[in-house]
């Protein structure tokens, strides 16, 4: 059964399944499991198992690459493969370069607004987006969690100007059709003193790359 | 740090009143801070004496405190406003007053990139160790970067990113400096978030600097090695 969002945001997913040889583990930011399990769910991709990392790292990126290692260290000889559900996310370059220390892949982009959007799309839209700020459906429900208690904006919200204040636009990328999250990023927006965008982006690459991934045999 | 009775700063000795300083640029109180830099200097202290001791003392606390993880960044941000406040007051006088003079630094965030938190930090500390700062802001490609090089004078370039996708640009302004011929005439110190060591010295940047307080120490051994050299 999947978490709460605030169970995803700081403690992640145990697996539930035990590793068997001949599956997939995906390890995965818990920003990303319930987007993970929709897709598996889709598309009928029974030999993939899913273990998440706290979502909350999205802050603290420096935590990422030795809990990485950490976790593929803990469950390498129960799986055929690991799966790194994780694009660059902050840390410049180290998680690919331990990932392909590991001999492990990993997804492809800098982050999951730039997968969800499709890497190309999110690279061609860069230059005219730049003072735009990215919500996902996981952020949004998490706002607190993850931009107004970090900030201290719920203490000081006369901090929003030092923070925002080179941003234009709140530009939510919607993974599913939601009128809730819609008003409720809408409301973050206006908090922020931001215009507003809904963008329905689907799991874009998320969904593409995890579709690479052969069963093995 | 805060005191609940209340403290009249115009009736403390100077050197408890420099401790009450620190503690108030600690809580981010910027009027505070404003109105003790103001008693110290109608003391007659010397404007660089008030900015060293009573701001750039305080802001130090701060900074230790981050990198311990006992403050986080709202309160880092509170602070440098404060300390902001402080500044305005006397960057005039410090011109005035023929204050010493470290070096001068030119420093931009990177084309693309709109974040300058940590850059506005850099600036505000380098001030306060004595660095002339000419900030050119945010989103600066090859041309801006190299316009403020050319107006001369200029001893250290500092470049800032905030994302991944961005910090690679870092190398795109080293490069254009190398085939102008003039990457050996600075010193040039890089930062932000998701950049590391490794990442400056494959860049070919003099140093990667993971927070202000580093930035200022840095700088000031480049400068003081750059001295050295003139005097070898």
């Amino acid at each position: 059964m999947l978490p709460d969002d605030n169970t995803l945001t700081e403690k992640g997913l145990e697996g539930t399944t035990p590793g068997k040889p001949g599956r997939i583990l995906l390890l995965a930011c818990g920003a990303l499991a319930r987007e993970i399990l929709a897709i598996k769910d889709l598309n009928g991709w029974d030999h993939m198992d899913l273990t998440c990392l706290p979502a909350i790292y999205h802050m603290f990126p420096e935590k990422i690459v030795p809990e990485i290692e950490k976790a593929i260290g803990k469950h390498r000889e129960n799986y055929a493969d690991i799966f790194v559900v994780y694009a660059d996310c902050g840390t410049g370059g180290l998680l690919q370069a331990k990932c392909e220390e590991l001999g492990v892949q990993m997804l492809k982009g800098p982050h999951c607004y730039s997968f969800y959007e499709g890497n190309d799309r999110f690279a061609a839209l860069a230059e005219d987006e730049i003072t735009s700020f990215y919500l996902t459906d996981f952020l949004v429900r998490q706002f607190d969690a993850f931009i107004v208690k970090p900030m201290g904006l719920d203490r000081h919200p006369d901090l929003i100007n030092m923070y925002f204040g080179n941003y234009e636009k709140l530009i939510y990328q919607a993974q599913v059709e939601d009128p809730e999250l819609d008003a409720k990023a809408e409301a973050a927006a206006a908090r922020l003193g931001l215009a507003y965008e809904r963008r329905f982006t689907g799991y874009g690459d998320l969904q593409n790359e995890l579709a690479t991934l052969k069963k093995p045999q | 740090m805060s005191d609940e009775e209340d403290i009249i700063l115009s009736e403390l000795p100077d050197d408890e009143l420099v401790l009450q300083m620190h503690d108030d640029l600690y809580d981010g109180l910027k009027e505070e801070i404003e109105e003790g830099v103001n008693i110290l200097l109608g003391r007659g202290w010397q404007p660089y004496e008030v900015l060293t001791n009573a701001l750039v003392g305080g802001m130090t606390i701060v900074g230790k405190d981050f990198r311990d993880g006992i403050l986080f960044v709202p309160e880092v941000l509170l602070a440098a406003n404060a300390m902001k406040g402080g500044m305005a007051i006397l960057k005039p006088l410090l011109a005035e007053t023929g204050a010493p003079r470290m070096g001068t630094m030119v420093i931009g965030t990177v084309k693309g990139d709109i974040h300058d938190i940590g850059k506005n930090l850099v600036g505000m500390m380098m001030e306060g160790a004595g660095f002339e700062v000419r900030d050119i802001g945010i989103n600066n490609a090859v041309d801006a970067y190299m316009e403020a090089l050319d107006a001369g004078d200029v001893d250290i370039l500092g470049m800032s990113a905030l994302l991944t996708t961005t910090m690679p640009y870092m190398k795109v302004v080293i490069d254009a400096m190398i085939e102008k011929g003039v990457r050996d005439d600075y010193t040039i110190l890089v930062g932000g978030a998701p950049l590391n060591e490794e990442f400056g010295k494959a860049i070919g940047a003099d140093a990667y600097c993971r927070d202000a307080a580093v930035a200022v120490d840095t700088a000031k051994e480049f400068m003081a090695r750059k001295h050295n050299q003139v005097a070898g």
